[in-house]
This record gives structure tokens, sequence and C-alpha cells, in this order.
């Protein structure tokens, strides 16, 4: 009997583990063989832990599976309420193009093997083949732009760094996702590892850089533990080394550990904390493409950027484009988190509106309360209120509506939610998280949280204050923390403003 | 837990990352995880040993919310304050957990056995509100859950 559950964090923290250790006593209790394959998640958070079984004809899913539910399995009633049917078949797995997550959920994330049964390494394998050039050409036809947030495209960014002449170059994997409602980067690193690291070899032999670093967030310890492996095992087999695949050209790379800044998500804070130094944002230019780490060329690349750039050279780059919307190509994991039904990564060609992703797709909230808002893009994202809901997910739509798409990930509020505590935070995130280099965002958090203080004071003189404040941060930070701030705090004023104003007359 | 560390232990302890590009965090990292805290005597060793000034060690440990200059309880709790866990009562849910401690962010239980700490995102947002106990995660807590992992962490 073949097994499958998953070891990502979200499914632990579900009680995954305890789920296992239920499998292995109900197994031994009644003399059975069980090969329980550890797999990363497939990204239905709402039925974590999901157990899979294996069948003839396909895995068969059951979930949200509990320790006194284990023996069940082993008599596969199909009239169980835990039993799903076969998991490909269920709704949120078949509406869903899964090229970046193709893996994940599927297979032992440590197998190199069964990675590249699934089509693992056939991308670096193809790359190999090709000049830098041709590599860069190909990555510009693939549409694809930057899953980080700020969606520049990565074909060009790599192009920069091939034709800056230099002694180093180096390729740095941004995985300091620390936005909240965000956890593809998470999912991906503990349940597909390989897949970065190859696109991170693709990345260096397409650019002539041949060392590169994983800059993971320390709130991540299973996906650092899972990466480190990964990258030994790599080694171990070649993939990485100074021979990569047998090719003669060298790639490896290191797994360093953030220390709880969320500023060094930001390229060049990250580069100062790779270095050793304090996470302060650098002016650019220099482009960290030309002056990056060390003062070297550098790639900065998000997780899923990287991590999908080996189906897009195994597949080629035109089956990658035919996805997508305008010039949002491709697919793009999107994840739905906060007060909903069903929670989890959902991996959809781009257009999708965000209407059908909430109420449809996750199925509205889970306090059955109506949604009120929607924040899209971690704390740096505009709140969307329903008038919204059928903008098309795509990096321009997005913008057209006075928002982003971020880091793809969407937080979903009911209508309990207090829009002006909301915007507080974001201000005293902001005034947290400071790397404190530039005065908009240093002293304009700490303002900021004060002017909201004192709108909820009933001052009628703060509200034109708050909005000039963030028209200061807005126009005059040096990166998208103090500079996009302004997003969730304005859009929460502008789109709730009964949350704003009712204070005075409640406390009197 | 020593309070100064023997500075040729301290040297030991740092040798193996100095052919590392950029050691200052790994280097960091290795000595919390050894004493529990950045012991304010590392700090002239290592500045001395990359060539770097004290208050250039001293900019960067202070920098980041990770490294303490004081050892913590005997286990961290950290409770997540992101949206996504806002979205889901998790702001409730910390103030139950430090009432039920005594303490405030960052505080340490008078016993020394919780230091509670916020943390903006463990990327476990599909399954708030979301607390790390060590290192061990834990979702959908709810006042339940919550009293039970505490008294576990206490025992």
């Amino acid at each position: 009997m073949k097994i499958f559950l998953s070891r990502d964090s979200a499914s632990k923290a579900l009680g995954s583990e305890e789920v296992a250790e239920a499998i292995k006593a109900e197994a031994k209790a009644r003399g059975i063989t069980v090969e329980l394959v550890r797999t990363g998640s497939r990204g239905m958070i709402w039925l974590e832990p999901l157990v899979e079984i294996d069948t003839p004809e396909g895995r068969l899913a059951w979930g949200p599976m509990t320790p006194d539910a284990v023996h069940r399995l082993f008599d596969l009633p199909e009239d169980d309420p835990l039993a799903l049917g076969p998991t490909e078949d269920l709704d949120w797995m078949r509406r869903q193009t899964r090229l970046t997550f193709a893996r994940c959920g599927v297979i032992d994330p440590l197998d190199l093997a069964a990675y590249e049964a699934h089509g693992g390494l056939a991308g670096l394998r193809r790359a190999l083949e090709m000049s830098g050039e041709a590599i860069i050409d190909e990555m510009k036809l693939s549409g694809l732009r930057g899953r980080g947030g700020a969606g520049f495209p990565t074909g060009i960014k790599w192009d920069t760094v091939r034709l800056a002449r230099s002694d180093r170059k180096y390729i740095v994997c941004n995985a300091d996702e620390g936005d909240s409602g965000t956890f593809a980067d998470r999912m991906i690193m503990e349940g597909d590892p390989f897949s970065l690291i190859e696109g991170m070899a693709i990345a260096g032999i397409g650019t002539g850089a041949n060392k590169g670093f994983v800059y993971l967030r320390s709130e991540y310890p299973d996906a650092i533990e899972v990466m480190r492996e990964a990258v030994e095992i790599a080694r171990a087999a070649g993939v990485l080394g100074p021979d990569v695949l047998g090719s003669g050209l060298a790639f490896d790379m290191e797994i360093r550990v953030g220390a709880g800044a969320y500023v060094c998500g930001e390229e060049t804070s990250l580069l100062n904390s790779l270095e050793g130094k304090r996470g302060v944002v650098r002016a650019k230019p220099p482009l960290p493409a030309l002056e990056g780490f060390l003062g070297k060329p550098t790639v900065v690349n998000n997780v899923i950027s990287l991590a999908t750039v080996p189906v897009i050279f195994e597949k080629g780059a035109e089956h990658f484009a035919n996805f997508g919307l305008g010039r949002s190509r491709g697919t793009i994991p999107i994840q739905i988190a906060g007060n909903v039904a069903r929670g989890g990564l959902f991996e959809t060609a781009f257009g999708m509106p965000l209407g059908e992703l909430v109420e449809d797709i996750a199925g509205g909230t889970a306090s059955g309360r109506p949604v009120k808002a929607v924040q899209v893009g971690g704390p740096l994202g505009a709140y969307m209120s329903r008038d919204e809901f059928d903008t098309p997910f795509g990096y321009e739509e997005f913008d057209g509506q006075g928002g982003l798409i971020g880091h793809a990930g969407i937080v979903v509020f009911d209508e309990t939610a207090d829009m002006l505590g909301m915007a507080r935070f974001a201000m005293e995130f902001c005034a947290v998280e400071s790397c404190g280099k530039c005065t908009p965002c240093r002293i304009g958090a700490v303002r900021g949280v004060e002017t909201i203080d004192r709108i909820a004071a009933g001052d009628p003189a703060a509200a034109p204050l708050l909005t000039d404040l963030c028209e200061t941060m807005t126009s005059g930070s040096l990166c998208a923390l103090g500079g996009f701030t302004p997003y969730p705090v304005m859009s929460a004023l502008q789109k709730f403003p009964e949350d704003f104003a009712g204070r005075r007359e409640a406390a009197e | 837990m020593p309070q100064s560390p023997p500075v040729d232990d301290l040297r030991a302890l740092i040798a193996p990352y100095l052919d590392m590009e950029g050691p200052l965090l790994p280097i960091l990292h290795a000595v919390q995880a050894e004493y529990g805290h950045i012991p304010a005597p590392a700090i002239p060793v290592i500045a001395e040993t990359l060539n770097l000034t004290r208050a250039e060690v001293h900019g960067v440990v202070s920098f980041y919310h990770d490294f303490r200059d004081a050892p913590a309880g005997r286990h961290v709790l950290k409770i997540c304050r992101a949206e996504a866990c806002q979205a889901v009562g998790g702001s409730a849910l910390s103030q139950r957990a430090l009432d039920r401690l005594g303490v405030d962010w960052h505080g340490t239980t008078a016993d020394g056995s919780i230091t509670v700490e916020p943390v903006y995102c463990l990327g476990l947002c599909a399954c708030g509100p979301a607390v790390m106990v060590d290192e061990r995660v834990h979702g959908r807590v709810d006042d339940t859950r919550l009293d039970a992992i505490l008294q576990e962490v206490r025992a």
C-alpha cells in the first residue's frame, strides 16, 4: 500500500505529523506494509492534512485527515465523508493550469529521480545545448515577468547581466517572501526545491554567472532545511558543481538565512544583507544587474520567477507565452488566504477576475459573512472593494485600478474588518520595518500612525493631512516599503470612508 | 550558558565561515545558535576577525529582529500579527496569549519559560491564525489550542 502525505509546513501546522504517526501505527497493527511518501502540498490547504492513496486508477484523496480517522483509510469505504475521490478530478485541481507547481504535492521533494521522471532537468539539459544569447532569447520570448511584484521582464534583466563584463557574476534568489498572504515561495521550496535549483542553474549558464545564493527568510525553518538538503543532493548528483551535468560549465550555490528584516525583500537591501551589512536600501542606479552583490553584475530574481524557468525550457517559451492576458504572460500561482472557506494555492493563467477567485474558487469567507475587502499583493497592496471584483488578474489591469498584484497573494476580510485599523496597521508595520535610510518612510510612517489616530479621534483636519503625507511617501521614498505603504492606507480611506467617519459619533 | 564566552571558543566557532563571501550574518546566526544570543564580548572578536569596526558589527546586530542581546526564555512563541491572520482573529488571539502569560511583546514570563515575539508572516496565511513555538508551526489556532500550546510549553 502506497500513501502520500504532505510535509509542507502548512500541513504540519494542521497535524500531518500526528497523521503520519497514526498511519504507521495502524499499518503495524494490521500487519500491512505501507510505503509512506512525504510530498509537498497540492495547495488545497483547507483539506490538509490531505492523504492520498495510490490505486491503479490514480491517487484517491482523503481529507482533512485526523489521527482518529486514519483507520478508515485502510478500509477504503467510498461513502466515507472524508473520501474525496480522485485528486486530479477535484474541482480545485481541474480548474488550474499547473506549470510551475506541476510536481508540487506529487513527488517526494528530495527524490531527484522522481523529479527527473516528472520532467525535471529536461530544461537544464536543453539550456546546456544553447548559447547564452539563445537562452536569453527564449526567456524574452516566454514573456516571463518578475513574480516578486515589480513585474520586470526577466529576460531583459538577464541580458543586462550577460552583457556586463566582469570576472565574477552572481545569481541571487530573493526568497525573503515576507508579504502576508503569500506562501508560494515557501511551498515550492518545501515541495519542489530542485525546480528552483534548476532555474538558478539555467540563469547562471545563460548569464555567465557561476555562483548563486538563495537568501531565505528565517521565518521558514522547514524551507531552509529542505533547500539545504536539496542543494547537497544536487551537488552530489552533478547538477551543481564545477561540471554541471557533464557540460564543463560551472555553477554552484549556497543557502543563506535572513534575520527577520522585512525590508530585505527589497533587492538592494537584500544584497547589503547578503554582504553582511545592515539591510539598508541602496539608491538605484547603479542597477544590481550591473553593480550588485559585492559590486559585481547580479541577477536578483524572486523564487517563483526562477522556479518557472525549467518548465519554460522544458516545454518551450511559446507554450508558456500562450497562456495569459495582455502583457501578463503565462501562469501565476495565486495564493488565497485570510478569511476564506477554501484557502490555498491556485495556479492559473493570468486573466481570472478577482471576484471569481474570491467567491467561486475560494468559496467566499470562512465566517460566512459577506466579503468586505480584499488586499491583493501583500501588506503594500491596495484594499479592493467588491465593486472591483471584475478586475482581471494581471499586472496592468490591477495597476489601472490603483492596485498591484505584487506577489499574487490575496487576503480576504469579512464585514467585521475595521479598515481604519487596517490602515493604521499598514503605517505601524512600515514604521517597525523601515530600514531608516530615507525620511518619508522612517518619519512618515510614524506620523501616519499618529494622523490616523487623530482621524479616529474625530479630528476633521487629519484626513487631508494623511492624504498629503501619503503623497510625500509615494514620491519621496527610496523603495517600495515607504513608497507603497500609501496603497493600503489610501485605498482603505477612499473605498471605506464610513470606517473613518463614524468614530466620534460612536464615542459620543 | 556562559555570559562571557572564551575568545578561543568564539574564534573556533567563527573559523569555518571566514572563506564565505559576506560571512557576517552566517557568523551571527552561528553565535546565536551556540549561546542563545549575541554576547556583547563576542562583538569585538567578530569585528577584529573580519577587519570591521565594533560599531559596524553592533550596527548589523541591532538592525535585525532575530539577533538578541540577551538570552530568550526556554521557548520562543512567535505569533503572527500580519494581515491574513488578522482577518481570522489573530489580534484577539495575540492579546489572549499576552494576557495569559502576563507579558508584552518581546517579554519573557517570570518563570523564564516563554518569550513572546511578534512575527510578520509565517507563510501559513491560508490556515491562520498561525503561531510557531521554537521551530514547530501551528495553524488555525483558536483559544482552546492556544491554551493547550501554552500549557504544554510551560510544563
